[in-house]
């Protein structure tokens, strides 16, 4: 309607006026915004593209042998990916099992048990945990956590399984350094409980309040609240949110690094130096050349392809929560 | 019931709030609360721990000189992080300026034009993968789009890699602010005449105004502290940077990662002054967007 007026108004006036270059100036700003919105899709498609453009080489030159070997030889010019790929699922798989726990206990207080007071210094504090950078969780890792690990943790539980057969190969350090597989995953659990409990807060929240209320006007206790009547309020979309926090523990990078030994070597115990997709490419990238480039850009593909099947699905569970 | 019968034995024994509860009900009514409380505090405790951590290896290396030196190299004495704390300020700054108008451009293209139609729902889609999307996985695209064809590391390359990072959180952000927006005071705009064009910009973005700035606001503190996308595109050096920004630019988070793994004492000293610095601005940006955006809230 407005259009049309201002268009029967320029035609009538004949000579192109203000009014024109305004209306101009209208599609301008709407192409610009879609243009703009374009960009987004436009930078993923890009993402994939360079990553398959670079890989594409030791994709060819090793073909599924690449996912399956765990030879990683610069020398010999032999690439393989699995050693990165166990370790790079073994830690994540760790975040989650410390990290979903903690986080969804954070999650039950902040919604139902904290008075109201607290509410907030208590959300921005788990909301900072999110805003320190990841080197210094990997500096706090390596220097304060990785040796009262190695002390209070490693050497104790290593000489009380020594001998036993299966936990005394998964819970047992050659050499008791505090970095490793299992630093790195309690690291990472660290950094994901932010975005699981802030999500699974936002989801808890949803959930009308009368629904609990008439749930304690019966009798119940929080534990039954929480157990009866949220639980099976909040369903797949708290699987969402974890899917959402294993994206972040499979592609966290500096902060794994830092703690994980970097040794391509595939170890039964859970103490033992490995390596992750995301902390090999930051070691090796900068010195790599020729095919060594392109097996690790072969690892980045992999990783974008896990990375992405993850947050899709973790984006499909999860209805998205709205502000409003 | 018991009480109106007049048999309020057990409750004397009792006299709590929970009266007749069977134990069973009580236990893991207490259990639940004992794990939450203690899980809560845990967080606070690790965020506590590292602050802790940084102030105290921080503030012992902490020097005014180290403010006007730039970073030395192996085996030299003494040195600074002057040159880093520019080279982050500014590739912040770059990632930033170019990421604001494309970010608040698409946020006001799902939220204005686009709404519910297929392409809105895919660009929003994609946008909440890119937010989640491994940033190291951004520093290789950023090496293949830039730092190959112009032949080697600069600013620039890193100042794209960081806006890539920011680009989707300032999405997110102007889209939810936009979206609180009552669709009447756009309605009393297009009623004056008003163009779509002068109704966004006169009239949602003005109401929005203090959302999309903490958006901004989250968006840099993000970015300042990000390592891996500029491991590949800035990388690093031990000068000041040149003026076209060619080159590797100095930066705290990668000067960090390389200085804390070094075997040198002044290195390492350099890199827990480093981290002290960048921590403490992260934290300090973020909450004071949070603050912000409180305000306006209760405005």
């Amino acid at each position: 309607m407005v259009a049309l007026s201002q268009k029967a108004l320029v035609t009538s006036a004949d000579k192109p006026s203000r009014r024109s270059s305004f209306l101009s100036f209208d599609d301008a700003f709407r192409l610009a915004s879609l243009g703009s919105a374009l960009i987004v899709l436009i930078v993923l498609l890009g993402i994939i593209g360079s990553m398959i453009y670079g890989g594409w080489p030791a994709f060819r030159e090793f073909g599924l042998g690449f996912i399956t070997s765990s030879v990683w030889d610069v020398q010999r010019d032999q690439y393989g990916a699995w050693v990165a790929i166990v370790g790079t699922l073994t830690t994540a798989l760790i975040a989650l099992v410390i990290g979903v726990p903690i986080s969804l206990g954070i999650a039950v207080f902040l919604t139902q048990l904290c008075p109201p007071w607290l509410k907030r210094p208590v959300a921005t504090t788990i909301e900072l945990l999110a805003a320190v950078p990841s080197i210094i969780y990997g500096m706090w890792g390596l220097f304060v956590f990785a040796p009262l690990f190695a002390r209070f943790i490693q050497i104790p539980v290593s000489s009380l399984v020594e001998g036993l057969p299966l936990v005394g190969s998964i819970l047992y350090a050659r050499t008791p350094s505090g970095v490793g597989v299992l630093t790195a995953g309690i690291i990472l659990s660290i950094m994901i409980i932010p975005f699981i409990a802030s999500i699974a807060r936002d989801i808890l929240d949803q959930i009308p309040p009368v629904m609990r209320e008439s749930a304690y006007g019966i009798g119940c206790t929080t534990w039954e609240v929480v157990r009866h009547v949220l639980l099976p309020q909040v369903g797949v979309s708290i699987i969402g949110a974890i899917m959402l926090g294993l994206g972040r523990a499979l592609g966290e990078t500096m902060a794994v690094t830092f703690v994980i030994g970097n040794a391509n070597r595939l170890s039964a115990s859970l103490f033992d130096p490995g390596s992750t997709i995301a902390s090999r490419i930051a070691n090796e990238f900068n010195e790599a050349i020729g095919l060594q480039l392109n097996a690790l850009m072969a690892l980045g593909c992999i990783l974008f392809l896990v990375t992405f099947t993850v947050l899709v699905l973790a984006r499909l569970l999860v209805a998205r929560v709205k502000t409003a | 019931m018991n009480r109106m019968n007049g048999m309020p034995r057990t409750e004397m024994i009792q006299p709590d709030a929970w009266g007749r509860v069977r134990r069973g009900r009580y236990l893991a009514d207490w259990a639940l609360k004992a794990i939450c409380v203690l899980f809560t505090a845990l967080g606070a405790f690790v965020l506590g721990w590292i602050l802790l951590m940084l102030l105290y290896e921080g503030i012992s290396a902490m020097r005014p000189e180290i403010f006007v030196n730039t970073t030395p190299g192996p085996m030299t004495k003494g040195g600074g992080i002057a040159n880093a704390i520019v080279g982050s300020l500014i590739l912040t700054a770059l990632g930033i300026v170019v990421a604001t108008p494309i970010g608040v451009l698409a946020g006001t293209y799902l939220a204005e034009y686009g709404k519910d139609s297929k392409l809105a729902e895919l660009i929003r889609f994609v946008n909440d993968i890119l937010l989640a999307a491994p940033s190291i996985l951004i520093g290789l695209f950023v090496y293949t789009l830039m730092v190959q064809p112009m032949g080697g590391y600069s600013g620039w390359a890193g100042g794209v890699a960081l806006a890539i990072i920011a680009v989707p959180v300032i999405v997110r952000t102007t889209e939810d602010m936009l979206r609180i927006v009552p669709g009447s005071l756009r309605e009393a705009g297009a009623a004056l005449g008003a163009p779509m064009s002068t109704v966004i910009r006169k009239i949602s973005w003005r109401s929005a105004r203090a959302g999309m700035v903490t958006g901004v606001l989250l968006a840099t503190a993000r970015i300042a502290g990000e390592t891996a996308p500029l491991l590949f595109t800035a990388l690093n050096n031990n000068f000041w940077f040149r003026p076209d920004l060619m080159g590797g630019v100095a930066n705290l988070p990668v000067m960090i990662y390389q200085y804390a793994l070094s075997p040198y004492q002044n290195w390492r000293e350099l890199a827990w002054a480093g981290a002290l610095v960048i921590t403490l601005s992260i934290l300090a940006l973020s909450v004071v967007a949070r603050l912000l955006l409180r305000k306006d809230k209760v405005r």
